[in-house]
Order: C-alpha cells, then structure tokens, then sequence
C-alpha cells in the first residue's frame, strides 16, 4: 500500500461498508477516489443527472432530497450516496446539496461495479433489491447456534418404549435396567393417527404418553397404589410432544411454556428420542430455564421478588449469547406468566378455590410474547358467566388485588392506564367481554380503539383458557367484517411516526429538526406493531404474535409482495436494539428504558434503523391507503 | 518573517517567456514543457488543467539543501483525480539530516535506494506539461526546483504558479480589514496550508508528505475558487 494514500484509506476503513472490505479492495478504492470540494449552500447533483461516482462525504455534511422537494436524508462524515442512481440506471434519483462546507470523495463506476461484485457485503449494503437490514437480520441468525441447530443433534439414545398394559414395576424395572429416567408408553390400539406408526417389523403402534420418576412417588407411591397397576391407569392424558427438525430453540420455549423436563421428539409420527432439560442445558447454559422452575418453588411474594434480579441476569446473557428479539421476548413473556401463575395459586392456597371458574388474561406485550426487561402489567380476569358479584366479586377483589401488587413486587409495575384485573371493569363474565368487544368493533371512539389496541393482544395465562380462546375467535371473526373499525385502527396506527433517522450525535426529525435521544418503542416497535395488529385484524388471524401474525397476514393479498420480509427485518431490528441497549443500562448499572441516545449508536447500527424507520414510515402511509374510511356511517 | 509580508509585484509576461524559453530549450521534455504550458491568460479558471506540486526538502535554504521527494496530483476545479497522482522519492544531492529525517517520516534506507531527480525529471515535465502548477507557497518550489534543474541540465526551470498561500494573503494579510486588525494588534490570521484548509471546512491531513501535501494544495485551491471566486474568473487573477 502507497503510505501516501493511507489518509483516505484509514478514514473510509472506519466507515461502513468499507470498514468489512479486505485490504486489497479497499487499497484498490482509495486509490482511485475522485475529490472535489462543494462549498455550503451548492447542489451536488440534481434531479435526472447522470451519476458516475459513488459518493463518500469526507468531511462537512449533505441533504438528500426525494424528487418532490421534501427531505429524504441528511449525511454527515463517513456517510455514502448515490448508489441508487447507479444500480438504476445511471441517473440521479435523489438530488443532493452540501448544507456545509463539504469534501466529497468520489468513487467510479467501475471501481463500484467491482466492489458489488466482489464484496457480498458492500452490495448488500448498497443495493436496494437485498436491503441491508435483511443481510444484518440473517446474518444475525447464522450467528445463532439455538436457532439453527435442530433438536435431533442433541438425541443420544433411542427411546426407552413400554406397552401400556405393563405393570408400573415392569416399567421401573425396565427404567432401571436402562438407567433413564423416563419411558415411553405405547399401546397397539389405534390412538391418536399424528402419533400412530409402524415399527421395523410392520407392526401398528401408537404413543400414548410419557412416565417419569416423578411420576413413580407422585401417581404410584403418594396414592398407595400396587406395584400391579398398569401404566396405562397412572398415564397422564396430556402428551406434549416435538419434531426432530424444529429448532432447539423451539424445544427449549416448548419446556418452558408448559413446565416439563422431558419432551418426546417424533420424527414425522416415530418416537426417535426423548429430550431432557438437562440436554438443552448441556448444550447451550440457559438461565431462563433455571428461573422458571426456580418460580414454581417460591413459596411466598417476599422469595418470588427476590428473583427479579435473576430476571435481568437471564436477560442480559440470552442478550450476549445472541439470542434474537423473539427468542427474548417469548423467554421473557415465559418468565412474566410464571411469575403470574405462581402467584395465581399462592393466593388460591390461602383464599381457598375461586367459587366459579375464571380465566386470568394478560394483555398486551406478555400475550404476543414479546415482552422486554421494560414492562407494566396489562392484565384482566375473564368469569365463568354464573359469576354473581354479590356473591363473588369478593374473592376475585382480593385475588387479583395479590397478583397486581405481587407484579408490582416482583418488577411488573402497575399499569398506568389502570388495564388491571383490580379495575372491577376488567373483571368481568365471560358474556360481558364479549359485548365490550363487540361494541368496540362496531361503534368505535377514541376510548374505545386505545382499549382495542390494548386488548386485542390477549392470551389465557391460568384458569379456564378456553375463555379466552372464545374472545379471540370473536375479535378475529368480526374484526375482519368491519371496514369502519379497520379504518379507524388504521388511523390510530398513524399517531406515533418514526424519526428520519440520525445526522451526528441528534435523531433527526422529519421536519429537519434535531433531538437528543429517541423512544425506541414509542418510535420503533410500538407503531410497528400496531400497523401489523391492523393487518391481522383485517385478515381475521387468531395469531397474538407479531411476527406469527406477519406470516397470517403474508397469506393474504392485504401487503404488496415482499413488503410483509421488509417489515419483519425492520421490526427485528429495531426490537433487537431496544434490546441491547436494555442489556448495556443493566450492565452499566443503570436503570434500563426505552431511549437510547445517538452518540451510542455505531456506524452501522444507524444505517440499519435508519432503514427500518423508513421502512415502518412506508408501512404507515400504505396502511392509511389500505383501509380508508368507508363513505358512510 | 519577510515571505508573510510580501506585496504583490507586477506580474511577468509568462506568455512571451515561455515562447521564448520553448525556442531555446536545448532538451525535448523542457521544450515540450515551455511550449505547450503557455495556457491563455484569459482561460477560465474552471477550465483550466491544473496540477497541484509539493516537494519537500531537506531545509529551507537553495544552497545548502536539497530535494527529498516530489508529489503531483493532476487536477481541474471540477475533480481531483487521484488514479493520476506521481510520488517521487529522489536522492538529495547533499546528505539528510537527523532532524529532517523526522520531520518528513523519510528513512536513510529509503533514500539511499533512491534516483537522482534527473532520472525522474523527464516523467515529472510530462506530467506537469500542458497543466497550470499549484503550490502553497511558491518560494520553495520554485527555487529548489530551479536550481536543480540548472545543476543537472544547465537550463533554468521557471513557470507560471498559482500559489494557495498567496491567496490567502490577499485575504488575510493584505486586505483592508487585515490591516485594521494588525492595527489594532490582533495577530494575524495563519496563512500555513493547515490553517488555512481549517478555515475552508477541509479535513486536516498529516502534514508533511509531498503527494499530501499536493491533494491538500488542490483541495485548497476548490475551496477558495468555490468561495472567493468563480469558475469563470480568468487564470491570471490566480497568478502570483
């Protein structure tokens, strides 16, 4: 490398993309960059031009404009423009003009035409077609070992298999001889066809259930049963089973949502193993897993507030091992419903059993699985329909009176908006839900879409799920026949906007003006998400999820082709810096939220959410063209 | 310092003595470079071929030091191009002092490898024929290349410049507004290649390489035509 050339090298190697170029490449830019100087004030090119040169801003600072005049982008140092004309078709598209004294480092055609040849990242970074959020977003998931790695490579042994008419000593024997601690019942009898196979020798089989040691004390010993009893009268009807190809990840959620340690994996309809906690653990150290059964053994408020520092630990390392938005946000949802659960049946313990069936809803972040470390309780009690509140409220007052404060204790602060089942609004019969919610959809007020954008994310946590299962069916019917309240949503998406991304150490506004941190939620994912609510609603998904809801909704014709990919990247982007910078306030000691501030955003990380902004900004305007307000009332 | 307080004198006729010195030029490379330097003084500046020159030197003073190295950066108002860009490394003639050695990061090593300028002169006239020279601060580069080129091919090597420094003296040393402050006994604002870029919002190179030295003469020259001037301001404004 020519030392006099190392000036503009070592600047354009500290600036994405040129900072991931290989030194050969980067030698062979620096020594063909064009320079010229534009003072403030002078356009750099306009509209229509031809455009020869990649453009690099050396020093000063440049506005890109969109053809009708407004305001697109603003560059500072280390920033590029230009390649949108170049990879079309050689025009300019977007007019540029240097607001400061401004030195532009030029790069020709050929020398770019090189670099996107040769170099997967510069041309992610440049084109339009493979937008760079997509390329960090993937890149982000190949990082990921738990996502990839499918659940099969962690089976060491064939499952242990009894026949249901065994004995439970026969069973423990067999147990014994193979020293596991669980087997695997089946019976000859047809049962459920997803879990019927054949063996090797063309003999009918199918899976019946599962039996642990546990079950030994519990079922057998704790009841005073005979070692005679066959497995199939102790057998649990619950069988929760995992295929061989779903992630690791997927197995590792599975156990956590429903509390168990073994888990049965079937390829296609053949048990081929059986997954122990203990393997997942082996495998990749997870606290999560850890804190939840460490949950389930607190036996008062006082010992399940002490865990909420765990809370934060378990965040921060999923955070550092790599783990993506979703994978955070449902582990973090899985904690939150635990914490609720536990306290569900610490206080059934001292009030004794609730005098008619209720089902406890969570609301919100927590029912789409996508909770943060930041987060209220948003929560309500769905009653069995014989409820008398005479007779009843009592009890349910109290109940829920010891879950809110228990969240509070244990970090889940109360709802500012008073969404609590201790709001005897929200702790209704079941019939009652349904009329609110449908006099939502059909006569809907500002009042009543902020409670739709807030109610609409539900999930069962305890109790009588069904319930709630019966609320959504009734959102996800009428929601999607109802064009006024679809365009009211739509319009109630709107309100929160994203920023036009960040110029130095400022957010900048679209309006041009400068602000010193941005809401990442308010700003980012929160809107994100209710534009997605929007679409799930209009396609009638029954999906809490947002991003299971993006794959309802990218069954329909309601997005453009490929616009449902876009939102996704956007979305886990921006989650997933929320995300990090939750983990840098925990680690640095300070209280996490929802701002970051610019100065703490790298190079590469801001052109990345500048794009998802854009992205969500687009988003929003086709949402408002999408369900317009019908002509009449 | 006298430089600082320089005044402008009256400009030579560089079109008659470059015809002149074209006639009587004895080898072709410094004939090809009179004749064909002669640009038309009333060209406009935005149009003219121009080629930023920077050496750097084993001190200050023509007789007793020499030329170490040599950077030319070939450039219009409109672009820098830096794909054409010449470094020379030259063996200096009288030997290289500790302190120099410092101050233009050079080594012995180097050096001792190095040509003599009149190995390379014949490429650096064709690279500078036809192009207008800019310096900052002619009295330099003009002087030490003069006499070397005396020293190796017993003919002068004079031509027109366009000096940054000088530009700049116009502005800050020389205009009314200088003087007031000189009355007043402020200092006088830097005029060194630095300081003055500072002034123009460029980025601040490491100085003291002479093809670095050569970009940011260029790059200086952008900014004070993009401030003080036009494009169509004729070249003879510029000369010095």
């Amino acid at each position: 490398m020519d030392v006099e050339l190392l000036e503009i090298r070592e600047h354009m190697g500290r600036f994405a993309p040129f900072d991931a170029l290989p030194d050969e490449l980067l030698d062979e830019v620096a020594s063909q960059v064009e320079i010229a100087y534009f003072q403030a004030g002078t356009d750099i090119h306009h509209y229509g031009e031809d455009i020869n040169d990649l453009h690099y801003i050396r020093s000063g600072a440049v506005e890109i404009f969109r053809r009708n005049g407004t305001l697109y982008n603003r560059l500072s140092e280390g920033d590029v423009f230009g390649q949108f004309g170049l990879l079309r078709n050689q025009r300019v598209s977007f007019p540029a003009k240097a607001i400061e004294d401004t030195l532009i480092y030029f790069i020709p055609y050929p020398v770019f035409t090189r670099l996107c040849e040769e170099d997967d990242n510069f041309a992610d970074f440049v084109e339009l077609e493979r937008p760079r959020l997509e390329a960090t977003v993937e890149q982000h998931h190949k990082n990921n070992d738990m996502m990839i790695t499918r659940v099969r490579k962690l089976i060491t042994r064939r499952p242990v298999m009894i026949e249901a008419s065994a004995s439970v000593q026969q069973a423990a024997q067999r147990m014994s001889e193979e020293n596991v601690s669980s087997v695997l019942v089946f019976s000859a009898s047809a049962g459920v066809p997803q879990r019927t196979f054949i063996d090797d020798d063309g003999q009918q089989w199918s899976l019946v259930g599962i039996l642990t040691d546990p079950d030994f004390r519990t079922r057998v010993l704790a009841e005073g049963l005979s070692a005679d009893v066959s497995v199939s009268e102790i057998l649990s009807e619950r069988l929760i089973t995992v295929q061989s190809d779903e992630s690791v990840h997927e197995a590792m959620l599975c156990m956590l949502r429903n509390n168990i340690h073994h888990l049965p994996v079937l390829h296609r309809r053949r048990p081929v193993g059986v997954l122990h906690l203990s393997d997942i653990i082996r495998y990749e150290t997870h606290s999560s897993l850890y804190l939840v059964s460490n949950i389930f053994n607190q036996a008062n408020v006082k010992g399940l507030a002490k865990l909420s520092a765990n809370v934060r630990e378990a965040f921060v390392r999923m955070v550092k091992e790599g783990a993506n938005s979703q994978m955070v946000g449902s582990a973090m949802a899985t904690i939150g419903r635990s914490f609720t659960r536990r306290l569900l049946e610490l206080a059934e313990e001292e009030l004794g059993p609730p005098p008619v069936p209720y089902c406890f809803m969570a609301l919100g972040s927590m029912a789409r699985n996508e909770q943060s470390l930041v987060t209220d309780q948003d929560n309500a009690l769905v009653l069995d329909d014989r409820f008398d509140p005479e007779q009843h409220d009592a009890y349910f007052a109290e109940l829920a009176k010891r879950v809110s404060d228990g969240l509070d204790a244990c970090g889940y602060s109360y709802c500012k908006g008073d969404i609590m089942a201790t709001n005897s609004r929200w702790r209704q019969p079941l019939a009652v839900w349904k009329r609110y919610f449908s006099e939502w959809i059909d006569d809907p007020s500002p009042e009543r879409l902020l409670h739709s954008s807030i109610f609409f994310d539900l999930d069962g946590v305890y109790g009588e799920e069904s319930y709630v299962e019966h609320l959504q069916d009734l959102v996800a019917e009428k929601a999607s026949q109802s064009p006024l309240f679809l365009a009211a949503m739509a319009r109630n998406a709107l309100s929160r906007t994203p920023p036009l991304g960040f110029f130095r150490t400022f957010v900048m506004e679209k309006d041009g003006k400068h602000n010193n941190s941005i809401n990442l939620k308010r700003r980012g994912t929160a809107p994100m998400i209710d534009l997605i609510r929007v679409h799930a609603l209009a396609c009638g998904s029954r999906a809490q999820n947002s991003f299971e809801r993006l794959d309802d909704i990218a069954k329909t014709q309601l997005l453009p082709k490929g616009n449902d990919d876009r939102i996704r990247y956007a979305l886990e982007f921006i989650a997933m810096v929320r995300i990090r910078h939750q983990a840098l306030d925990v680690e640095q000691e300070n209280t996490p939220d929802n701002n970051i501030e610019p100065e703490n955003v790298s190079n590469t990380e801001r052109h990345n959410l500048k794009e998802a902004f854009h992205v969500l900004s687009n988003a929003q305007k086709f949402l408002g063209f999408r369900y317009p307000m019908p002509r009449q009332r | 310092m006298s430089f600082y307080s320089h005044t402008r004198k009256k400009q030579p006729n560089w079109s008659d003595y470059l015809a002149q010195r074209a006639n009587a030029a004895k080898g072709p490379c410094l004939e090809r470079f009179f004749a064909q330097s002669a640009l038309p003084l009333d060209m406009p500046i935005g149009e003219a071929p121009l080629v930023a020159l920077d050496m750097e030197t084993t001190g200050l003073d023509v007789n007793r030091h020499a030329i170490v190295s040599v950077g030319l950066v070939p450039f219009s108002l409109r672009r820098i191009s830096l794909a054409q860009r010449r470094y020379w490394v030259v063996r200096p003639s009288r030997t290289l002092s500790e302190e120099s050695i410092k101050f233009h990061r050079i080594t012995h090593s180097k050096i001792a490898e190095a040509p003599d300028l009149d190995t390379i002169l014949d490429e650096m006239l064709a690279t500078m024929t036809g192009r207008l020279a800019v310096v900052h601060y002619r009295h330099i580069e003009r002087p030490f290349l003069d006499s070397a080129v005396k020293a190796r091919r017993g003919e002068s090597l004079l031509f027109p410049v366009i000096d940054t420094m000088s530009l700049e003296a116009r502005r800050h040393r020389q205009s009314m507004w200088a003087r007031f402050r000189r009355w007043i006994g402020r200092p006088p604002a830097s005029i060194r290649l630095h300081d003055s870029r500072a002034r123009y919002g460029l980025p601040a190179y490491q100085g003291h390489h002479a093809l670095i030295d050569a970009l940011a003469t260029a790059e200086l020259l952008q900014a004070q035509v993009a401030r003080h001037y036009s494009l169509d301001t004729p070249v003879s404004d510029f000369l010095s």
